[in-house]
């Protein structure tokens, strides 16, 4: 299998705070891999460097590089809308736009240009029948997407992001802010996925780690402790610190 | 003991007999304007123009004018504040910049119009006459400040999740702010136009010397070059100038019906919006 | 991809240049002012113009001394803040700390319909209750007088001075009044000595507020102060700065040295306007930085 993203040591500054530390990783495609850690570790700000999502914060400033199949997504001439395209995005909280069911949905294909109404409703089902929501709104397109449940919400963002037919999605705690029920959906659903996408996800539930995932990176005051296997890294840690955390001894 | 009865005894009548005052003022100004005003108005003085000839009042001129001065400043004034407050809030890195540019407005909103008059005068009458544009290019100057206010608080109640999640699927950044910000600060931008309306048809220092005094009835795009008086000049002339007070009263009591709507639109404006956002 | 980045630089861009435009128009303004107002002080001479007591800008012999309205002004504005101030204090405390939500919401309706009815009607009332009531009352010959603007100025101040006192009334932290209570004070004593000091910042922002307004303020008073250039005296009739300005704006021909004169009342009241401001953006910041 080959490798669809790579980090080099990667180091990131928020002002005079280094929050990752040389990050070096290569996470292989067509996968789940969790990035698991105590909150700060920098695992969320790891996910936000992979679609650039940081360069929203002015006081940020990177070193390293990112490839993103094999091309430097900090270089300056890359288009980074083309690049969050391609490597989409859902956020912990269900944000869905005040905008229909439908809208939201479209809204990144029409972002990218189609326009076409049969081609955005066929992309519209698509996505939703592939984040398994469609049953629950296709009488409902046309109404507000702030109407539906917070776990309906979620899948919404996951079709929305799905809809641009990105290679790679980033989840950051998608299912920090939902019902247990609501959560093994998504954990279903996040499963399936992987057959077409990368999947890289943050959380900080182990076992939800344990059940998704085929690889797990493990963070640390914004130092990468160790990546691998999940199963292995979870059952024979090599580093001590690992070892502390995934056994619940701190965090 | 005794001495810390009194000093609560008179602070309480203090804040009783002030409040009342208040109120009572309120009332009085009201009831007295709207009493001597509503029997003057009559459908002829709302449908004619003055004439001498006939020996008759009409104030259809001044109620036009005021409507085209109001949809002119709107035209210019809302992309200027709007835009000014997209680029406070969405743009502006440099907190130094932000800080002048809020200074500015502070500046512009503390100018008292009877300077705005005369800069107006300076400005816009001296190049191209006194003129209902002249008085509404004044206008936009004065009504800046508060479309950018309310524009930027209501910038401010945007969700950062939506513009992070249109930034997620790869959309530049005008196209976030053109399909997810601005929509979003529509309730600040309704509350600034209404406010502006408000501050337009009360104001007369700033249109004396930019838009003059004539009562022509003209239609829109003639009427915006023509120089025109509006209700609350037309007031003020009728009042000072030539001792009708029926006529001035009529108008009064229109203004304060107005005075009363724009209120209650605001109020229904923000009751509207919060009852959207809180789905 | 080159061309999605230029496409956003230029939106930008055209923003950058909105939001200065606030900006533009103030240096304008600036600079115009003081282009138009410094040729009369110049012919006239600053200390004669500021210190002169006589206006006559028509007669033979014109002389263009402002004293009285610069005097008439500030004595007007003070007079105004005298009664203002504490009328509307008073009903702030009470609506911010006493009144239920009932009144309270009534009462700011009230208080914002006052901020928005124009001056003119303000002047309007005031020519026909006021200035014959001042006549009958006080038996001068002419109502018209300082002290019926003043009294138009307190009420037109009264909004201002209401609403940005409850709202630095309201941030007062419940935890001071709380030590207050707890110690044994009544609720009246401790919203005096207690909540008041704690908003002083806010409430001080919001007098000179209302020196701001009634300084500005021109229509009103053209309509209820005589508008004769006398020195400043209770019952009669002045001219302020504001109404000087209007006043003789429309028979003085462009270019005369009596339109130029009125241009340096006009600067003069400007510069009046920037330091109120100044103070103003003091008290509110230290009211903000607490």
């Amino acid at each position: 299998m080959s490798n669809i993203i790579t980090s080099k040591d990667l180091c990131l500054w928020y002002g005079d705070n280094q929050a990752l530390k040389n990050i070096t990783v290569d996470i292989p495609e067509k996968s789940i891999t969790a990035l698991i850690g105590p909150s700060g570790c920098g695992k969320s700000t790891f996910l936000k460097t992979l679609n650039r999502m940081n360069d929203l914060i002015p006081i940020v400033r990177i070193e390293g590089e990112v490839c993103y199949e094999n091309k430097n997504i900090y270089d300056k001439d890359i288009d980074i809308n083309e690049l969050r395209r391609e490597v989409g995005m859902v956020f912990q909280k269900p944000n869905p736009f005040p905008m229909s069911i439908y809208d939201n949905v479209a809204y990144g294909p029409r972002t990218h240009g189609i326009t076409n109404k049969a081609k955005l409703d066929e992309i519209v089902e698509k996505a939703l029948r592939d984040a398994a929501i469609w049953d629950e709104v296709k009488d409902r397109l046309r109404k507000s997407a702030l109407g539906l449940s917070g776990g309906q919400q979620q899948r919404l963002c996951i079709a929305r992001a799905l809809a641009v037919e990105p290679k790679v999605v980033l989840m950051d705690e998608p299912t920090s802010a939902l019902d247990p029920i609501s959560t093994s959906r998504i954990e279903d659903l996040i499963m399936q996925l992987k057959e077409k996408y990368t999947i890289i996800i943050v959380t900080h539930n182990m076992q939800q780690a344990v059940r998704i995932s085929d690889y797990t990176a493990f963070f640390l005051l914004g130092d990468l402790i160790e990546f691998g296997e999940t199963d292995k890294m979870f059952s024979n840690p090599k580093d001590k610190r690992t070892e502390d955390y995934i056994t619940g001894r701190f965090g | 003991m005794n001495k810390r009865k009194i000093y609560i005894g008179i602070m309480k009548g203090a804040m009783y007999f002030c409040t009342s005052l208040t109120a009572l003022l309120v009332l009085f100004l009201f009831g007295y304007v709207l009493i001597k005003g509503i029997p003057n108005i009559t459908w002829e003085l709302l449908s004619t123009k003055p004439s001498y000839l006939a020996g008759r009042i009409g104030i259809l001129p001044d109620i036009l004018n005021t409507i085209y001065i109001v949809i002119a400043t709107l035209i210019v004034v809302l992309p200027l504040g709007v835009g000014a407050a997209v680029y406070l809030n969405e743009y502006a890195l440099n907190k130094k910049v932000v800080e002048l540019i809020e200074y500015a407005a502070e500046t512009l909103s503390g100018i008292p119009s009877i300077i705005y008059g005369l800069v107006g005068m300076l400005l816009f009458s001296n190049n191209f006459g006194t003129s209902i544009l002249a008085g509404a290019l004044t206008l936009v100057i004065m009504n800046l400040p508060t479309v950018m206010r309310t524009t930027q608080e209501s910038l401010k109640t945007v969700p950062q999740s939506y513009r992070e999640g249109a930034f997620g699927l790869g959309a530049g950044k005008w196209r976030v702010i053109r399909t997810v910000v601005l929509p979003g600060c529509l309730d600040g931008v309704i509350t600034g136009c209404i406010l502006s309306i408000g501050r337009i048809i009360g104001e007369s220092a700033a249109l004396l010397f930019t838009a003059g005094f004539a009562h022509a009835i003209n239609d829109f795009f003639t009427g915006l070059t023509s120089p025109g008086a509006t209700l609350t000049v037309a007031l003020y002339v009728y009042a000072k100038e030539e001792g009708e007070f029926a006529v001035a009263f009529a108008i009064a009591a229109i203004l304060m019906i107005l005075t009363l709507l724009i209120n209650l639109s605001t109020t229904m404006v923000g009751k509207y919006f919060a009852k959207r956002r809180n789905i | 991809m080159k061309k999605n980045k230029i496409f956003e630089d230029i939106v930008h861009g055209i923003f950058l240049i909105l939001g200065l435009i606030t900006v533009g128009c103030v240096v304008l303004i600036t600079i115009y002012l003081i282009i138009s107002g410094l040729p009369a002080i110049k012919e006239i001479g600053l200390i004669n113009f500021l210190f002169g007591k006589q206006w006559a800008s028509t007669a033979a012999e014109p002389k263009f001394g402002i004293l009285p309205f610069i005097l008439t002004s500030i004595y007007g504005t003070s007079g105004a803040i005298v009664i203002g101030v504490p009328i509307g204090f008073f009903t702030a405390v009470y609506l911010s700390k006493v009144a239920n939500k009932k009144v309270r919401n009534i009462m700011e309706t009230s208080v914002n319909l006052l901020a928005g009815i124009p001056s003119v009607v303000y002047g309007l009332v005031g020519m026909l209750i006021l200035v014959p009531a001042i006549r009958k009352i006080f038996k001068v010959p002419d109502g018209a007088s300082l002290l019926a603007a003043i009294i138009v100025l307190a009420i037109m101040i009264l909004p201002n001075i209401i609403k940005v006192s409850i709202t630095s009334l309201d941030a007062v932290p419940k935890e001071y009044e709380d030590a207050s209570y707890a110690l044994g004070a009544s609720s009246t004593e401790t919203f005096f000595r207690v909540s008041v000091p704690a908003a002083k910042s806010g409430i001080a922002a919001a007098v000179v507020l209302g020196v701001g307004r009634a300084i500005g303020e021109a229509m009103a008073v053209m309509m209820v102060a005589g508008n004769v250039a006398n020195m400043p005296s209770l019952f009669q009739s002045v001219r302020f700065l504001t109404t000087a300005v209007s006043s003789e704006m429309a028979y003085s021909s462009p270019g005369s040295l009596q339109r130029n004169a009125l241009f340096s009342i006009a600067l003069v009241l400007y510069i009046f306007i920037m330091l109120i401001n100044a103070t103003l953006n003091f008290f509110l910041k230290r009211d903000k930085e607490k």
